[in-house]
C-alpha cells in the first residue's frame, strides 16, 4: 500500500494531500505577490490588513484540523479545544509581553504594565523563562499538551466518552475562563495580554512582519496537516476509526483504546496550542474570551460545515465560516449568530457530509462515472 | 462476580502483544476437556454436571433448545463466567479455571459472538489487518507497515472466507452473511487453536448457510471448531459429531442420524421443532 519507509512521508504519496498543499502554496504565493508586487491603490492590491486577516484564518484552519483529528477520526467531540488554543496563545502572549521590556507605560524593566498597576513587585515564578523565545515556543506546545494529557488520562481511563466527555470539556474551558478573568492569576485579568511590540526582534506593526507571520502560519498549517494525515493513514489511524465506530470491539482485539485516545487527544491539543500561538501576534491580543465555551462550539461548527473526517474539510469550513463572519459582522453585527445557526441547519439537512462531502461526491462521479457496486456478485 | 473480576483486571487486559505459537499440549488427548461443570444463577442451574470432550482438529456441533446453556458453556470456556464446580482443561497443560479472559484468548481460543461486529468504515482488508496478532502498543502501531508477509497472511484468510474480490470495499456494504465470514476471518488472523462459534447462520440466506458450512468444515483439521447452532438443516449439512445439550447437561452425543433417532432428543427438541414445522 505504501513504498515510503517513514510513516511521516506517507501523506506525500496521496493525491488529496498533494492537492491540498498545492492549493495552500498557491494561495500563499498569490497573497504575497499581490501584497508585495502590486502598488497600493491598484484593484488587485492586497493590503496589510487583508494579509493579517488571512493569517488569522489560517490559524483558525489549523485549529479546525486539530479538532477534526479527534472528532472526525476518534469520535471524541471536544467542546473545549478553545482552551488549548487559548493556552498556546497565552504562552505566546507572555513571550511578547516580556519582549516589551522597559518600553511599557510604566517603564518597568521586567514587570508587564498590568503587574505594576496591581502593585506587584516581582515576577511570579510561572513567568520565568518566557523572555526566551525557545522556552516560550516550547511552552506553546507543552502547556496545552500537559493539560490534555492529565485531563485525557482521567477521562479516558474512567471510560468517559460521548456526550459526557463533551460536557466536561465545556466545563474545563469555562473553568479556565473564570480563572483567567481573575487579576490574581497574573495573566492580565479580563484585559488579557496586549500592547505587544516585537517578535524575535521584528516590529509587529510592520507589514513585513505581518506577511512573515501569515507565511509562518501557512507553513504551520501545512506541517500540521501532513502530521495529521500521517496519523490517520497509519495503522494507528485505522485503530482510531475502529474505536470511533465500535470501541468495545476494538478493545476486544487487544488494543488499549484509552491509550490511543490519550495519544491522539494530546497531539491534537498541541496543534491547537500552536494555532493559538500563531493567532495572538497577528491579532495583537489574548484575553479570556478565547476560553469562552461558545468559541469552542464554534470551532466544531466550522468542522461540521466543512465536512468531518477529511481534514481538508475542516480547513475549508474554518476559512469559509470566518470569512462569512468578517463580512457579516461588518454589515450586520447582530445577525451573525443567526446566520451561523441557519448555515449550520442548512448544511446538516442538505449536506450531511459538509462541503468536503460535496467535493468528494463530484470527484468520484467524474472518476468512475457510476460508482455502483453490488456486494452480492462477489460472494457467489 | 465475573464482571467484577474483569473490571478489576482491566489494566492488564489484552497483554498478548506478541504472536506466540499456542503452547497447548494435545499429545495425551483432547484439546478441550470439561468435567462435571456446574454453574447456577440465583439457584437456577444453567449448566448441570456437564461433561464434554473435543478432540484436536475436530468440528463439533452443539445443539439444544433455547436456554439449554449453550452460550453459558462458551462463557465458561472463555473465562467470562466461572463455574461453581468442575474442571475445564485446554490440552493437558492448561487449567482454564485458573486463567482470566485475555490469558485464555492468548492461548489461542477465539470466540465469535452471535451478533457480528465489524468496523464498517474500514475496508475488509483493514478489518483483517487490525485483527492480526501484532505489537499493539501505540508507537509500533503508528509506524507499522504492511509488508509482504502480512499481505500474504491477509490474502490467505481472504481466500478462506471468500471475500477476496471485496477486500478493498468498506465492511459496511457487506451483507449480513459476509459480515459473519469477515468476523470469522478476523478470528483466524489471530491463529487460534480452538474456535467457538455461536449461532453463525442466524439470519443468513440459504446460499450463505451452505457457504458457511463449507467454510467451517474447511477450517476443521487445521483448528478445532465448536459450533453452537439450532438450525437443524445447517447442522445436518455439516454432518459431524453432534452434542445435544438440554437443561445444562449432555442429553445425547453421536452422529446426526444417531441423535435424531434418540427418543429423548426427539421429545425435548426435535419433536418440538417437528411440531413447529407441521404447523
Ligand atoms: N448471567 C446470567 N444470569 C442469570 N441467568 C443467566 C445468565 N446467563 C444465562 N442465564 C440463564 O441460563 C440459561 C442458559 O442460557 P444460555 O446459555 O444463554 O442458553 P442458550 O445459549 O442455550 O440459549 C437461561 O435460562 C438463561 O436465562
Ligand atoms: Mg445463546
Amino acid at each position: 500500500m505504501d513504498s515510503s519507509r517513514l510513516w511521516l512521508l506517507r501523506p506525500f504519496g496521496e493525491r488529496s494531500t498533494l492537492i491540498f498543499l498545492g492549493v495552500l502554496l498557491a494561495a500563499m504565493t498569490l497573497v504575497t505577490l499581490l501584497h508585495v508586487a502590486v502598488p497600493p491603490g491598484h484593484p488587485l492590491y492586497v493590503s496589510a490588513y487583508t494579509v493579517n486577516l488571512s493569517g488569522k484564518y489560517l490559524s483558525y484552519a489549523l485549529l479546525a484540523v486539530a479538532v477534526d483529528l479527534v472528532w472526525g477520526y476518534l469520535g471524541i467531540l471536544s467542546l473545549g479545544h478553545g482552551a488549548f488554543f487559548a493556552l498556546g496563545g497565552y504562552a505566546m502572549g507572555m513571550y511578547l509581553m516580556r519582549q516589551i521590556g522597559d518600553r511599557g507605560v510604566y517603564g518597568h524593566p521586567e514587570l508587564p504594565d498590568f503587574m505594576v498597576f496591581l502593585n506587584w513587585d516581582s515576577l511570579p515564578w510561572y513567568w520565568y523563562g518566557f523572555d526566551m523565545a525557545w522556552f516560550a515556543f516550547l511552552m506553546v506546545l507543552l502547556v496545552p499538551g500537559a493539560l490534555a494529557l492529565v485531563f485525557g488520562f482521567l477521562a479516558f481511563r474512567s471510560r468517559v466518552t460521548g456526550v459526557y466527555l463533551s460536557i466536561i470539556t465545556q466545563a474545563l474551558t469555562f473553568a479556565l475562563m473564570l480563572a483567567f478573568f481573575r487579576n490574581e492569576m497574573g495573566f492580565g485579568g479580563n484585559n488579557g495580554l496586549t500592547d505587544f511590540r516585537e517578535i524575535l526582534g521584528f516590529n509587529l506593526r510592520s507589514s513585513e512582519t505581518r506577511l512573515g507571520l501569515f507565511l509562518a502560519t501557512g507553513v504551520a498549517l501545512a506541517l500540521g496537516y501532513v502530521l495529521c494525515r500521517a496519523i490517520v493513514t497509519s495503522k494507528l489511524g485505522r485503530v482510531c476509526v475502529a474505536t470511533r465506530d465500535a470501541e468495545a470491539r476494538t478493545r476486544f482485539l487487544g488494543y488499549r483504546v484509552e491509550r490511543f485516545q490519550l495519544f491522539v487527544f494530546t497531539v491534537s491539543a498541541m496543534l491547537a496550542g500552536l494555532a493559538g500561538a500563531l493567532y495572538v501576534p497577528q491579532v495583537g491580543i489574548i484575553n479570556p474570551s478565547e476560553f469562552s465555551p461558545l468559541f469552542s462550539i464554534e470551532i466544531v461548527l466550522w468542522v461540521a460545515l466543512g465536512g468531518r473526517a477529511t481534514l481538508y474539510g475542516a480547513v475549508i469550513g474554518a476559512i469559509l465560516v470566518n470569512y462569512a463572519k468578517t463580512v457579516f459582522t461588518g454589515a450586520m453585527p447582530d445577525a451573525w449568530l443567526f446566520a451561523l445557526g441557519g448555515l449550520f441547519v442548512l448544511v446538516t439537512v442538505f449536506l450531511p457530509k459538509g462541503v468536503a462531502g460535496l467535493l468528494a461526491l463530484r470527484l468520484r462521479r467524474r472518476r468512475d462515472g457510476d460508482g455502483s457496486f453490488s456486494g452480492k456478485e462477489a460472494s457467489a | 462476580m465475573s464482571i467484577l473480576r474483569s473490571l478489576a483486571s482491566r489494566d492488564r487486559v489484552f497483554d498478548f502483544l506478541v504472536p506466540v505459537e499456542s503452547p497447548v499440549d494435545v499429545r495425551h488427548g483432547p484439546i478441550l476437556y470439561l468435567e462435571d461443570v456446574t454453574v447456577s444463577f440465583d439457584g437456577f442451574k444453567a449448566i448441570n454436571d456437564l461433561n464434554l470432550t473435543i478432540d484436536d482438529g475436530e468440528l463439533r456441533c452443539i445443539i439444544g433448545p433455547n436456554g439449554a446453556g449453550k452460550t453459558t458453556m462458551m462463557d465458561i470456556i472463555t473465562g467470562k463466567t466461572r463455574p461453581d464446580s468442575g474442571q475445564v482443561w485446554f490440552g493437558s497443560r492448561h487449567d482454564l479455571l485458573t486463567m482470566n479472559e485475555p490469558e485464555i484468548a492468548s492461548l489461542g481460543i477465539g470466540r465469535k459472538f452471535q451478533k457480528p461486529t465489524v468496523f464498517e468504515a474500514l475496508t475488509v482488508f483493514e478489518n483483517l489487518e487490525l485483527a492480526m496478532a501484532a505489537d499493539k502498543r501505540i508507537l509500533p502501531t503508528l509506524t507499522a507497515r504492511i509488508n509482504g508477509e502480512i499481505r500474504d497472511r491477509i490474502d490467505e484468510i481472504l481466500e478462506i472466507i471468500g471475500l477476496k474480490p471485496l477486500h478493498a470495499r468498506p465492511a459496511g456494504i457487506l451483507s449480513h452473511g459476509q459480515k459473519q465470514w469477515l468476523e470469522i476471518g478476523m478470528l483466524l488472523m489471530q491463529r487460534p487453536r480452538l474456535l467457538l462459534v455461536d449461532e453463525p447462520v442466524a439470519g443468513m440466506t440459504e446460499q450463505e448457510m451452505e457457504r458457511t458450512a463449507e467454510l467451517l468444515t474447511g477450517l476443521a483439521g487445521k483448528q478445532s471448531v465448536v459450533v453452537v447452532e439450532h438450525d437443524m438443516g445447517f447442522v445436518r449439512s455439516i454432518a459431524r459429531k453432534v452434542t445435544v445439550l438440554h437443561q445444562g447437561s449432555v442429553l445425547a452425543e453421536g452422529s446426526m442420524d444417531q441423535v435424531s433417532s434418540d427418543p429423548r432428543v426427539i421429545e425435548v427438541y426435535l419433536g418440538a421443532e417437528a411440531e413447529e414445522e407441521t404447523l
